[in-house]
């Protein structure tokens, strides 16, 4: 079986692998300039949605993931807020 | 008219010293009169490359401050007459160099030669900006390689934004120079290949100069691979890549050794 794992993995060639991972990152870099614009984007829109979150719930800020992928199509920005359990029954029960 | 080349990359270890050194040496046997300056402040290795390391007195620091001058400083090659070297200094850091005095010795360059090939640093810091600065044309170097080919977009978007050609609304002339490359693994798809690289980059192709122990054979025994080994594959493809510099239309092919004796010279004759 692993014989033919080999055979098939093969197939994708390691040289297009990079050109496609170069393609896409560097279509990234040069729209936005790799030292401010997305990452300060990303810093906006982070600083921008905990403040809203804050208005309503308390957040501790370690509890708060940001992940990105770039896509070749689209990028994903995912903010992952942990809400305390207290916090957010609390939340429930005053509304 | 004087022509400004740097010789620029970003990431370390492509190939910047060892290409300046050959194109430098290669534009000098056609017997024009050149200069490589070394912009490597701290690290400089040009002068070990080129076999001046012992000659050095004064570097472009001094020059820069007002200590020496540019005639003092210049080292003339023993093998090649019409070939000099501006030595970097070893001892002081970046922030000697201010921008006025590169200015000034770079229009001194101008007037005493008709080739100033500037070996920038890695990185896209001060050092490299400022060995770009004053640039007219630019050499790429890069290796078939991922991070190699990521930081010469990023060199090549500073290329179009920190020159002074920028600052006037002109364009610096930039020329993809791939060095290192194996021909037998592209071909395995296992290396980036030419076609590669040209499509991610965009720029036009200067030449392909293949791995070659002769090219660690030259810098062993400090003589430019143009110099010490004239008729191997990579100083062919230096010699090439200088004719383009001076405007000549040859086309770019991958040296190999496979090619018969007489292919190569039509080749070279086309």
């Amino acid at each position: 079986m692993s014989f033919l794992a080999n055979i098939f993995a093969r197939r994708q060639q390691s040289s297009s692998v990079a050109k496609d991972r170069l393609q896409i990152l560097l279509a990234h870099e040069r729209s936005t300039g790799s030292d401010t614009g997305e990452s300060d984007l990303i810093r906006q829109l982070h600083k921008e949605i905990m403040e809203v979150i804050a208005r309503h719930v308390a957040v501790d800020q370690d509890k708060v993931q940001i992940k990105v992928d770039r896509g070749s199509g689209c990028s994903m920005l995912e903010i992952d807020v942990e809400v305390p359990q207290e916090l957010s029954g609390k939340r429930v029960s005053s509304s | 008219m004087a022509k400004v080349l740097v010789v620029t990359s970003g990431k370390g270890g492509v190939g910047k010293t060892t290409s300046t050194a050959a194109l430098g040496a290669a534009l000098a046997q056609s017997g024009q009169n050149v200069v490589v300056v070394d912009f490597d402040v701290g690290l400089r290795n040009l002068d070990l490359v080129m076999g001046a390391e012992r000659r050095v007195v004064f570097d472009l620091i001094n020059v820069v401050q007002g200590d020496a001058r540019l005639s003092q400083a210049l080292i003339r090659d023993k093998r090649c007459e019409t070939l000099s070297i501006l030595p970097a200094s070893q001892t002081r850091d970046k922030d000697a160099l201010t921008s006025e005095g590169v200015a000034r010795v770079m229009d001194e360059l101008r007037e005493k030669f008709d080739w100033v090939i500037c070996d920038s640093p890695a990185g896209i810091e001060r050092g490299a900006q400022l060995a770009m600065y004053h640039a007219d044309m630019a050499v790429i170097v890069t290796n078939p390689e991922v991070s190699s080919v990521r930081d010469s977009d990023r060199i090549i978007g500073l290329l179009d934004s920190k020159t002074q050609k920028a600052e006037r609304g002109e364009k610096v002339d930039k020329h993809l120079l791939l060095t290192r490359y194996d021909p037998a693994r592209a071909a395995r798809k296992e290396m980036l290949s030419v076609e590669d690289v040209l499509e991610i980059l965009s720029i036009p192709l200067l030449g392909i100069v293949p791995e070659s122990e002769d090219v660690l054979k030259s810098s062993n025994v400090g003589a430019p691979v143009t110099l010490a080994a004239p008729s191997s594959l990579p100083a062919r493809a230096y010699f090439e890549a200088a004719r383009r510099l001076n405007g000549e239309k040859l086309d770019v092919s991958v040296p190999t050794e496979k090619r018969g004796f007489f292919d190569w010279l039509f080749k070279r004759d086309a």
